[in-house]
């Protein structure tokens, strides 16, 4: 029988053990409706998961957060719209519950009130790119905004214009002393020229595997995880509706039951309302490439890459990985 | 005399319901461990043990919370728990 002592190798066992123990339980809540950008690709707006009637009362919003604390939640995931148009709501999650705010970084989060709160910017590729999809460069905004900051990277969704040309983004990241993760485009609104074709899918996991090699200190990736997200396969199995773990549970009827994210719920701002998933429910799942689903995909499928060696430690490197992401282990 | 039967029962059935479930080779109900920690050496997670958890509460007519899953760490541990259940129902 294989088990995880017959698989790894003392060190390797120490890594798997600690974070065997995390437990974690996340979920995703939209903390506003209101953005000061107007993203093409943002599934937010483009699926109009923004027609809700926003909580306004800080006191409901408390509440709510306790509730969820007791529900078993000890990751908070914020999104939005821009989470930093609404301080008081982030910080009445900060102060409950282990939590990651995402933002596009125009807005800077007052560590005085948020020490170490982990943050993600989103950066949408080079300066071009950036004023094509979201109107202007945000990044010579953001990087001003965070530079050093020990718990903010950059979250850099990769269109397929950025094959080839990763490089200087991330030097400029590295150099602004912060870190990167890396995602690609779904393209929800189907921008002209923005679309993956499988060629260029082939090109950047071999480049994404080189940013790696050449910037480790500043790439928080791995190998397995580009070959998930460029190939949307693992263990011979495809992505789509049928493998996608982060459904909320509510609304997962699925049969045969699929492995998921346990308790998982994106909650929309109202507080009431629950979306079908981390992403759009209009999205087609078979071209979904979110990197967090994808990342969950792997670390719920935990028996399945306990068939070798190599299998084994690839699961342990996404989900260290995504531990370092949402500061449940140190980079 | 009697009690010790059961409890070995229970053991094997317990044993035989996490091979099942989680599809292992090379291993039967007699030759699994019972003192074999299942998430640190099985590798199994909530989702494995909450499908177990299902068969074991069919199986046996108690309930097993959902906060008492991390007591189960081996399948001597199951077993204990699964007698502190029967026990109470009584």
């Amino acid at each position: 029988m294989k088990t995880v002592s017959t698989l790894l190798d003392a060190e390797w066992r120490e890594r798997y053990r600690r974070i065997s123990s995390l437990n974690i339980r996340s979920s995703i809540y939209d903390l506003t409706n209101r953005c000061n950008l107007r993203c093409k690709g943002c599934f937010f707006f483009s699926s109009g998961e923004h027609h809700v009637q926003e909580e306004m009362d800080i006191r409901r919003w408390e509440a709510f957060i306790d509730r969820e604390k007791i529900r078993g939640v000890n990751l908070a995931i914020l999104i939005g719209g821009e989470p930093t148009l609404c301080m008081d709501r982030l910080e009445a999650f900060y102060r409950r519950v282990p939590t990651y705010c995402a933002t596009n970084g125009l807005i800077k989060v007052p560590r005085d009130r948020f020490p170490d709160m982990m943050v993600g910017i989103s950066l949408w590729g080079g300066g071009e790119d950036e004023k094509i999809l979201r109107g202007r460069d945000t990044f010579a905004v953001s990087s001003k905004n965070y530079e050093g900051d020990p718990c903010a990277y950059y979250l850099y969704t990769l269109t397929p214009r950025q094959v080839g040309k990763t490089e200087p983004v991330i030097r400029r990241i590295r150099d602004a002393g912060l870190k990167v993760h890396l995602q690609l485009l779904s393209n929800d609104e189907g921008v002209d020229g923005f679309s993956w074709r499988p060629e260029e899918l082939s090109d950047l996991r071999f480049e994404l595997d080189e940013m790696l090699d050449h910037y480790p200190r500043t790439v928080i990736s791995c190998r397995y995880y580009h070959e998930i997200i460029t190939t949307g396969l693992m263990q011979g199995r495809r992505f789509g509706w049928r493998e996608c773990p982060s459904v909320t549970e509510s609304l997962d009827h699925r049969q045969p039951p699929v492995r998921r994210l346990i308790h998982f719920y994106r909650w929309a701002a109202d507080l009431q309302t629950v979306h079908r998933c981390c992403t759009s429910a209009t999205r087609d799942c078979s071209t979904c490439k979110d990197g967090a689903a994808h990342m969950s995909w792997v670390m719920v499928n935990k028996r399945d890459h306990m068939n070798a060696t190599r299998d084994l430690h690839n699961w342990i490197e996404v989900y260290e990985m995504f531990a370092k992401l949402y500061k449940f282990i140190p980079w | 005399m009697p009690v010790n039967i059961e409890l070995k029962a229970i053991h094997r059935r317990v044993a035989e319901i996490i091979i099942d479930e989680l599809k292992l080779e090379d291993v039967t109900p007699d030759t699994f461990n019972p003192e074999m920690d299942l998430v640190d050496e099985l590798g199994i997670d909530s989702m494995d043990l909450a499908t177990i958890a299902l068969v074991l509460q069919d199986e046996y007519k108690i309930v097993i919370d959902e906060d008492d899953y991390p007591r189960l760490k081996t399948v001597r541990l199951i077993c204990e728990y699964i007698e502190d259940k029967i026990a109470t129902r009584h």
